[in-house]
């Protein structure tokens, strides 16, 4: 790589240079050579980056008005909204920011399953993604905690209570996690520490995950390993800059819209009720990202193995790279497992409609039904489709196809529409 | 240890170092992990007087104790007769009503739902009792899981009657 003869061109710059190579870092990330044919799911990584910097800044400034304190953080928030300048922006912006983060990072995920990009060599990369995705959920929790309305107590004891389910130690670790006896003030400070914490975490975790992507470097639509630099790579800048920069700008409009048109459409009515310890909501749901994890819980009839569900829900995808055993990374290639892929699509954003409803009748049973269709798509049909799945050929660079030689995408599907 | 290399007096210094280290590590770890516990003050809200004397047979009020709503009921004497007729195999968490009760017409117990500490609601449900609209657990007229996901009955705080209008819990 280019890396290595890099020197900069000015003596201050050499001079700097040889004593904190910062230089050279700028110039490995001008110069990183990027798969050309990478389409526009490729963008989110940045747009993430966009949301978690957002996140930070919003949260600086809401963190010099709030007031961490069972008495009086609720009103705390109200005087954000209605005395601080642009206090109501602010706010609007963090609370359907994490709505957008979750968003970007969910599209995130769906392109690395489509793509394979969680394959060898890219294991780590995609295990360090998945602790940053569990951090978020831990933020965006506490985070809906803070402005201690009734959704935001009794959130924090559902959730809290999930410990509950422990064997033996269950009640201890709670009242450990309360610091008292039920969710209270001290509950509310020390999830005020953790969330400010976390983002800086996830900052720490983001750096490590980019690193190790640096290593390989991406994965790319057609899924096979190319030689970088080479034709069928471009310099990171100005290419993939400039198409990230479009893309987060679509990004923004569509957070805009939420931001001023329907601030309040992701959030619940019952939050604008200050947290009251008698008295439960009638219908207790999570914000939407957390929804599908959500039903899973309620689809087992047992506390225990509901919350053991829930959490294999999750960790199971950091098995992943071992549980397809298919050696082709793009479902491009992959006639059956693109039907999968869409079929667990359907599953999840089913999970997460049924997570918003009670569960009772059908919808229990809808609910049992893509819960095991979940774990059955992981443990079963990966696993055995890498084994019986026919492949179709795939080309050996990216440029090839175009120039002819070896098969591009539009003939690769037209030869599966053939087989069938 | 490996067989071909004899202890020295070496090992023995790096093992008691670790040890040594790994106390000294603990001892400054607990502290850090014990604060999260319950304090002093909040301990020390152990107890709650209160005057039932207005409650009308078949009213419940609620009470806070430490952070959580009590339920205080008085209960009619049809309650009372449904609850104790209750077989023990029909119970998902066996208790005698008798055990529950001391005073039969007094049912006092923690509002919490055991699934994941939602306040379950007055007089709803299949049993007559409490129903929890978190997670649709249904308790009878004594308070017991009857049907849904949470594992045990509702809970019988300490308490006793002080005289015959007042009950102090804790």
């Amino acid at each position: 790589m280019s890396d290595h003869d890099y020197r900069p061109k000015s003596k201050v710059g050499q001079w700097f240079n040889d004593r904190l190579p910062l230089l050279t870092l700028a110039n490995h990330l001008t110069d990183y050579p990027t798969p050309k044919n990478l389409n526009y799911w490729w963008t989110f990584g940045g747009i993430l980056t966009f949301c978690l910097i957002t996140q930070i800044i919003t949260g600086l400034t809401l963190a010099m008005h709030y007031i961490a304190h069972a008495d009086m953080a609720f009103e705390s928030v109200e005087h954000i909204m209605r005395d601080v300048n642009y206090g109501w922006l602010i706010r609007y912006i963090h609370a359907n920011g994490a709505s957008m983060f979750f968003l970007a990072v969910y599209i995130h995920i769906f392109r690395s399953l489509f793509y394979g990009s969680y394959k060898a060599p890219r294991e780590i990369i995609w295990i360090i993604g998945i602790v940053i995705y569990l951090l978020m959920m831990a933020a965006a929790f506490m985070g809906y905690v803070l402005p201690w309305g009734q959704m935001s107590f009794w959130g924090a004891t559902v959730i809290t209570n999930l410990f509950s389910a422990i064997p033996l130690v269950g009640e201890g670790i709670v009242t450990w996690l309360w610091g008292g006896y039920s969710v209270d003030n001290p509950t509310l400070t020390r999830f005020f520490t953790l969330h400010y914490l976390i983002p800086f975490l996830i900052a720490g975790l983001v750096i490590l995950h980019i690193w190790a992507l640096h290593v390989p470097g991406n994965n790319n639509p057609v899924g096979i390993d190319i030689k970088k630099p080479s034709k069928d790579t471009v310099p990171f800048h100005p290419y993939i800059v400039i198409k990230d920069g479009f893309a987060l700008l679509m990004f923004m409009i569509v957070f805009a819209f939420f931001v001023f048109y329907t601030p309040n459409i992701l959030g619940h009515a019952d939050n604008y009720i200050e947290a009251n310890p008698m008295v439960t909501p009638a219908h207790i749901v999570p914000e939407w990202y957390l929804l599908p994890f959500y039903a899973i819980l309620r689809s087992v009839p047992d506390k225990l193995l509901g919350v053991v569900a829930m959490l294999s829900a999750i960790l199971i995808l950091a098995a992943l790279p071992w549980l397809d055993t298919s050696k082709i990374r793009s479902a491009v290639f992959r006639p059956l497992y693109r039907q999968f892929y869409w079929i667990l699509v359907a599953d999840v954003l089913i999970l997460g409609y049924i997570g918003a409803m009670p569960a009772e009748g059908l919808y229990l049973l809808i609910a049992r039904v893509a819960t095991a269709y979940y774990f059955l798509h992981f443990l079963v049909i990966l696993p055995i489709l890498g084994y019986k799945e026919r492949t179709l050929p795939v080309p050996l660079s990216i440029t090839e196809p175009i120039l002819g030689g070896s098969p591009n995408l539009a003939a690769a599907r037209h030869r599966e529409s053939k087989i069938k | 240890m490996s067989d071909k290399k004899p202890k020295k007096r070496r090992d023995f210094l790096f093992t008691a170092t670790t040890a040594v280290g790994a106390v000294g590590a603990a001892a400054v770890v607990w502290p850090m992990v014990d604060q999260m516990n319950p304090d002093a003050s909040v301990k020390a809200l152990a107890s709650t007087e209160v005057d039932v004397s207005s409650v009308q047979p078949g009213n419940t009020i609620t009470v806070l104790w430490r952070g959580k709503p009590v339920f205080i009921r008085r209960r009619t004497q049809e309650e009372i007769e449904e609850a104790r007729s209750v077989k023990m195999e029909e119970l998902i968490h066996p208790e005698k009503d008798e055990d529950r009760a001391k005073n039969p017409e007094w049912l006092v117990m923690l509002g919490v739902c055991t699934h994941l500490g939602c306040v379950p609601l007055n007089d709803k449900g299949d049993y007559n009792g409490w129903f929890c609209p978190c997670h649709g657990s249904h308790y009878d007229t004594s308070g017991r899981i009857r049907k849904g996901p949470a594992p045990w009955n509702m809970e019988v705080p300490k308490y006793e009657f002080v005289n015959a209008n007042t009950i102090k819990i804790g």
